[in-house]
C-alpha cells in the first residue's frame, strides 16, 4: 500500500475568493447605508452575528467528525464501501449517507473531504454532497419546511430523489474518462 | 424543536467517535482533537466573513425584479434565468428559501422555484468561493460544478411536463 497523507493541506488564510467577497459585501453595506441609514447596516450585522453563532457549534462538530473519521476508520473499509470500485451499491451508500447526514454545508464539506482523504472516489463523494444539498432531510426539515410548507418540499424533492445517483454516475464516467486519456 | 434534534444528532456522532478515539488508548482522540481545532479556527473568519457578508451580498441582489422575472413567461428560458439567479444568490440558510417563497407570491410558477431553489443549494457562487474551494481538493470542485449545473434545470424541466 503507498503512504497517503491524511494531514491537513495548508492554506493561505486570504485568497482572492474571499477578497472578492469582502469587496462585493462592503458595496452592499454601502449601498445599505447609502438607501437606509445606519440603523440598517447594524440590523443586518446582528442578523447575521446571530446566525453565525448559531452556526459555530456545528462547524466545530463538522471539523471533529471530519478529524476523526480520517483517523478512525480504516481505508480498507472506506475503498470498499464508496471506492471507485464499489458500483452502483457505492453510490447508493453514500446517497443514503448524505440524505441522514444531520449539520449544515459548513459541516458537510469537512466530512467529504475526509471521505475523500481515506478513499472514497469522487463519483461518491459527490452522490454525498448533493444528496446533502438537494434532497437531505436535515435541510428540507428545518430550512425550507418552514418558508414553502410541505407541498411545494415534496414535489421538489420528488422530482430531485435520484439525482445523486445520475450525478455520481456521470463523475465517475468523466472521471475515469480523464484518467485514461494520456 | 426538530432542529434541536438534528443539532443534537450532530454532537451524539461527534461524541462517539471521540468515545472509539478514546477506548483506543494510543493518542488518536488527542490528534484528532487538535486536528479539529486547528481546521476549526482556520475556518472562523473565513465564516465570519461569509456569514456576515452574505447578508449584505443579498442587498446587491434585485429581488424585486428576479421575483417579476420568473413570473414572466413559463418556457424553458424562464428555467435558465432560474438558474443562473440560483447560483448569484449568496449561501446562508435564509438568502434562497425566503427569495423563492416571495417569487412564489409574485406569481412564479414551481417549476422556475424549483430550478432556482436547486440552483442555489447546490451552486451557491460566494459558498464555493469562500467555503468549498479552499477546503476540498480543486479538481473535485471542479467535477462537482460541471456535472452539477443541469440539475437545476431538469428538476424545472421534469416539473414543467408534470404540471
Amino acid at each position: 500500500m503507498h503512504p497517503v497523507s491524511t494531514a491537513p493541506k495548508r492554506r493561505r488564510l486570504l485568497d482572492p475568493g474571499l477578497v472578492i467577497i469582502i469587496v462585493l459585501a462592503s458595496i452592499g453595506a454601502g449601498l445599505t447605508y447609502r438607501d437606509q441609514g445606519m440603523a440598517a447596516v447594524w440590523a443586518i450585522i446582528e442578523d447575521d452575528s446571530l446566525l453565525f453563532l448559531e452556526i459555530l457549534p456545528k462547524v466545530a462538530a463538522g471539523c471533529l467528525i471530519g478529524a476523526l473519521i480520517t483517523l478512525l476508520v480504516p481505508r480498507e473499509v472506506i475503498v470498499r464501501l464508496v471506492g471507485s470500485e464499489s458500483g452502483l451499491r457505492g453510490l447508493v451508500i453514500a446517497t443514503l449517507a448524505g440524505i441522514l447526514m444531520p449539520g449544515g454545508p459548513f459541516t458537510v464539506f469537512p466530512v467529504t473531504v475526509a471521505f475523500l482523504t481515506i478513499g472514497a472516489d469522487a463519483g461518491a463523494a459527490i452522490a454525498f454532497v448533493t444528496a446533502w444539498h438537494v434532497i437531505g432531510l436535515n435541510r428540507a426539515i428545518i430550512w425550507e419546511m418552514p418558508f414553502f410548507g410541505p407541498h411545494f418540499v415534496v414535489m421538489r424533492v420528488g422530482v430531485s430523489l435520484l439525482f445523486p445517483l445520475l450525478i455520481g454516475l456521470v463523475a465517475r464516467w468523466l472521471h475515469l474518462r480523464r484518467k485514461d486519456t494520456p | 424543536m426538530i432542529a434541536v434534534v438534528f443539532t443534537g444528532l450532530l454532537w451524539a456522532l461527534a461524541l462517539w467517535l471521540v468515545i472509539i478515539a478514546l477506548r483506543r488508548g494510543d493518542g488518536t482522540a488527542k490528534e484528532a482533537l487538535q486536528r479539529a481545532l486547528r481546521e476549526f479556527l482556520w475556518l472562523l473568519p473565513r465564516l465570519a466573513i461569509g456569514v456576515i457578508g452574505a447578508g449584505f451580498l443579498a442587498r446587491l441582489l434585485p429581488a424585486e425584479s428576479i421575483a417579476a422575472y420568473l413570473g414572466r413567461d413559463a418556457g424553458f428560458v424562464s428555467l435558465l434565468i432560474a438558474s443562473a439567479a440560483g447560483m448569484l444568490t449568496p449561501g446562508g440558510p435564509v438568502v434562497g428559501f425566503s427569495l423563492g417563497t416571495a417569487a412564489l407570491k409574485a406569481g412564479a410558477g414551481m417549476p422556475q422555484v424549483i430550478t432556482y431553489v436547486t440552483a442555489w443549494s447546490l451552486m451557491s457562487f460566494n459558498r464555493v468561493i469562500v467555503w468549498e474551494l479552499p477546503i476540498m481538493p480543486r479538481h473535485f470542485v471542479y467535477l462537482r460544478l460541471a456535472v452539477s449545473w443541469p440539475l437545476p434545470l431538469l428538476a424545472g424541466g421534469v416539473m414543467l411536463l408534470v404540471q
